[in-house]
């Protein structure tokens, strides 16, 4: 059952949100050790959050627009009280005493959260592999890594977990996931939903978005978590857009670009896929026409300046003083060494000595400085591409889910499975991933949709005519 | 102390000043000095993961009229991530300005005519405030830290000055001058024992008409007796070490108040990359027109045009009224001395009295000026002695009122001039040997019948009315 249809029950009267609570644990038991998807599943909390719906419905309240609906969280979101941890040792025990403003408003609109779910860590990584607490595994091929960063969010949804779930993505970790894992993942516009809350990897690029099984689910979540948020100071003015009443706009007199630079690289189903893809949406009406953005091809190496260079120093306060792990040493200067050694992965440390590098005297201008004028000119890209089409089309991956191990000796392949997601993060704009056709070993295949600022509308519309070519309806 | 001949020094301060907003810089937590550690701290100022800074506007209100004062130009500006591993800073990087700041450009002119230039006044987060408890009272070596983030996100301006202070002395008056231009603007509470305002002190020694030499910090002094002493101890250091045949090394040197010496914190080699980069959860501060005037309407005068005003009353005042103008124009308090001009009154006796009773009072609010200025009325006219006027004055700021009513209800009914009379007709008959000295041209035996008119009157009598007394008996 989706989100959407479990909302409308529940404020009929028609099951509980008990019920679901309890469907939901059940279905997190059946598979939760074998696939390592919730590191917390919070039995306790999401139990009284169902009853307190339950007791809104009794007393003929409404308890909101995602009333009764199981929700899984990627662990980098505070909920308060709830063990969050980013994947990392360094966080280990760490309770927040506050949620995130994403978490308040699922709460008000009734959404009931299981737990936290597995992550690269510090969302840094592309199939959970880095995760502290062991990978998640695909739950359509247990072989196979679920993408990352937000792998174990996917995976509570593909595997039927939770119909809903929120991950972050700051060059992919949201739409490269879904892809994976034959779900629809939401990057929306940087400021659109408030990060107050969301545990820092590269603040300019991190954005919280929706995991769904179908566009209408992806489209009713954003909703809920989307508008200002006085506690964001990059948070966008505007209150949250209206996107479900736009699910069915269609394409009819749209513009769109297939890119070049997009599909650079894909295995051939996937391109294959796009290209379908493009002709579903030109039979819908819309005008598909073939372009090039050469600037998006420095899209990767500027993002492995820019968001290690951030991370380097938004994750500098886990230094053994205040909170999660403090292994003592003579002094605190020693203490702090001795607690990020032990605390931080491999990859993590590779990003916060990659970033405190390019921030360096003497090598900022050359590096840090360099990439932020690539930034620039993918604005500037973009902006022109914008002005002939409104939407562009491309992969979301190149490559179908792989199978574990395959690309943790070699940083840079690992690095690759975001160079079509990134850009975006790059300028700040919307995208988001729908399942669309099928890769090697019959695995599903992500078609990618991408628009200006506060185009998720258009976005999802489109969307929604490849999902119902998809789906035969 | 002065500079062996044919030496100069060359000083440049950084003054930090906190600023009084009610709430922190990037939170809503309470920003008060002397809390119980550790209870006005949240989410934000702790920096705990997730957590996201929104800047105060009332703290930009204040770093724009502090700029204004000093006739700097306000411009656009960005935050910067300021990174370094100190335990006292909850993030592990400070939120400052760098490139941009909202102030830059201005001077400050000096009660000696002198003028400094600034070269910025920028806006940055204060950190929290550590204990180090062992033998050496500093980190290393500690047995234990302590930790209060009570301050951690507190507001801060730090005021950047030219390097052109040239003494001590003009160090000091510098940072006196730029104390009470800070409180004037109502940005900060000036109170240096409290931390709210701290001096990192730049100084250098050159031979006369040589280029600037290397120069060494001393940071955190914090008052204006220390920042004299260290700059006076460090000047004649790195001029006893040139002479020497020796080099001065650009480091960082701690002032030790009871030893009376600076000693080396750190040398430059070893001083930190900061790796400064634009703070991406904050937004460009571009405060607008209408913003800007709306700080500038709110700057009252500053302090040398209020000086110059009281100055203007009193003529050519002495040195001890001179400090007492200073006391009245740090607090605020001079509309008390314009009032009782105004009215006609002795303005002298209202200075003293401003800067002394008043300026002893921790609130003067329920005080009127019409009060004030009816007690000095009464004093000088001789209706209340001066020990009576003060009384009257520390009742009427407790608890206001009208100062006739509070000398009555006090028992300072005046005496009357009939009954002073016959009091001092009386106490001459009982002293017939002192009465016949002070005839005869000794006035120090005015004292002595002044003295004993006021044990009989219990001190309600008026000194000046006692003497104009006997000077009519004489």
């Amino acid at each position: 059952m989706n989100a959407t249809a479990m909302a409308e029950r529940v404020r009929r009267g028609e099951t509980s949100a008990r019920f679901l609570a309890e469907e939901s644990l059940r279905a997190i038991r059946a598979r939760n050790e074998e696939l390592n998807v919730f590191l917390h599943v919070d039995e306790h909390g999401a139990m009284a959050a169902a009853a307190r719906v339950d007791d809104a419905i009794a007393r003929g309240e409404d308890p909101g627009r995602l009333a009764g609906v199981p929700i899984a969280l990627k662990d980098n979101l505070c909920q308060v009280g709830v063990p969050t941890t980013c994947s990392s040792r360094i966080l280990e025990g760490w309770r927040p005493p506050y949620s995130a403003t994403v978490v308040e408003r699922l709460l008000d609109a009734g959404a009931v959260p299981m737990g936290k779910t597995n992550l690269d860590e510090f969302a840094m990584g592309s199939s959970t592999e880095t995760s502290a607490f062991g990978p998640t595994r695909n739950p359509l091929d247990p072989t196979r890594v679920p993408g990352g960063s937000s792998g174990g969010s996917a995976a509570a949804v593909a595997a039927g977990m939770t119909p809903l779930a929120l991950g972050s993505d700051t060059g992919g970790s949201i739409r490269q996931p879904a892809a994976l894992c034959g779900i629809v993942g939401v990057k929306p516009t940087y400021g659109l939903v408030s990060r107050y809350g969301l545990i820092a990897f590269a603040s300019s690029l991190d954005q919280i978005g929706p995991f769904a099984t179908s566009v209408a689910d992806a489209a009713l979540l954003l909703e809920v978590i989307a508008g200002h948020d006085p506690m964001d100071s990059t948070s966008l003015p505007e209150p949250a857009p209206s996107l479900v009443a736009h699910l069915d706009d269609g394409v009819a007199g749209r513009r769109i670009g297939l890119v070049r630079e997009l599909i650079e690289g894909a295995d051939a189903e996937i391109v294959t896929a796009v290209e379908r893809a493009a002709s579903v949406l030109e039979a819908a009406g819309a005008t598909v026409v073939e372009l090039s953005i050469p600037e998006l091809r420095l899209g990767l190496s500027a993002y492995y300046l820019i968001a290690p260079a951030e991370a380097s120093s938004n994750l500098a306060r886990y230094d053994g003083v205040r909170y999660g792990l403090r292994v003592t040493d003579e002094d605190v200067t020693a203490m702090n060494e001795a607690t990020r050694t032990a605390g931080f992965g491999a990859e993590v440390k590779r990003r916060i000595m990659l970033g405190t590098y390019a921030l360096s005297a003497g090598y900022y201008d050359a590096y840090y400085g360099q990439a932020l004028k690539v930034r620039t000119q993918m604005r500037d890209a973009f902006k022109r591409a914008y002005r002939d089409v409104d939407t562009l089309l491309g992969a979301t991956t190149p490559s179908v889910a792989f199978t574990f191990g395959s690309k943790t000796n070699d940083p840079m392949a690992m690095y690759l499975s975001d160079v079509f997601t990134i850009p975006t993060n790059l300028a700040g704009e919307a995208a988001l991933s729908v399942p669309f056709g099928r890769g090697e070993a019959d695995l599903p295949t992500g078609v990618q949709l991408l628009g200006p600022g506060r185009s998720e509308a258009r976005l999802l519309a489109a969307a929604k005519v490849l999902e119902d070519v998809e789906r035969g309806s | 102390m002065t500079l062996p001949e044919g030496w100069e020094m060359v000083v440049g301060l950084e003054v930090h000043t906190e600023l009084r907003t009610a709430t922190k810089m990037f939170c809503g937590c309470a920003n008060v000095f002397g809390a119980e550690a550790n209870t006005n701290v949240c989410p934000v100022c702790l920096g705990l993961p997730g957590s996201l800074p929104v800047l105060n506007e009332r703290a930009v209100s204040m770093a724009m009229a502090i700029g204004m004062a000093l006739h700097a130009t306000i411009a656009p500006s960005t935050f910067h991530r300021k990174n370094y591993f100190y335990p006292d800073m909850p993030k592990d990087f400070q939120i400052s300005q760098y490139d941009l700041p909202i102030n830059s450009g201005g001077y400050l002119d000096l009660p000696d005519g002198s003028r400094v230039r600034i070269e910025r006044a920028h806006l940055e987060e204060d950190t929290g405030k550590s204990t180090h408890l062992g033998a050496s009272g500093r980190i290393h070596g500690a047995d234990r830290s302590l930790v209060d983030y009570n301050r951690s996100g507190v507001p801060l301006v730090e005021i950047v000055s030219g390097p052109d202070i040239r003494s001590a002395a003009q160090a000091r008056l510098y940072a006196s001058e730029l104390r009470a231009v800070l409180i004037a603007t109502g940005a900060s509470d000036g109170r240096m024992e409290e931390g709210s305002m701290r001096i990192d002190a730049n100084v250098s020694v050159r031979r006369n008409g040589e280029p600037f030499g290397t120069r060494c910090e001393i940071k955190n002094l914090n008052s204006l007796r220390s920042l004299q002493r260290a700059i006076e101890f460090e000047a004649q250091r790195q001029v006893e070490l040139l002479e020497g045949g020796g080099v001065v090394r650009q480091e960082t040197r701690h002032w030790d108040e009871t030893v009376g010496a600076t000693s080396t914190m750190r040398v430059k080699e070893e001083a930190e990359d900061y790796r400064y980069f634009r703070e991406p959860d904050l937004v460009d501060l571009a405060p607008d027109a209408a913003w800007q005037q709306r700080v500038a309407d709110e700057l009252g005068p500053m302090p040398a045009e209020r000086r110059a005003a009281v100055v203007g009353l009193l003529g050519e005042p002495s040195d001890a009224q001179r400090d007492a103008i200073d006391v009245v124009i740090d607090l605020g308090l001079e509309r008390f001395v314009h009032a009782t001009h105004a009215a006609g009154g002795d303005v002298a006796v209202a200075l003293a009295r401003v800067a002394n009773e008043l300026a002893a009072a921790e609130d003067v609010s329920k005080l009127t000026e019409a009060a004030f200025v009816a007690t000095i009325a009464l004093e000088s006219s001789g209706q209340l002695s001066a020990t009576q006027a003060k009384t009257v004055l520390a009742d009427l700021i407790a608890s206001g009122g009208e100062p006739r009513e509070v000398a009555a209800a006090r028992g300072f009914e005046q005496l009357s001039a009939d009954s002073l009379g016959d009091i001092v007709a009386a106490l001459i008959a009982a002293n017939p040997d002192e009465w016949s000295r002070f005839r005869d041209g000794d006035d120090k035996l005015a004292q002595f019948f002044v003295g004993l008119v006021m044990r009989e009157t219990k001190g309600r009598a008026n000194g000046k009315a006692v003497i104009a007394e006997l000077h009519a008996r004489r």
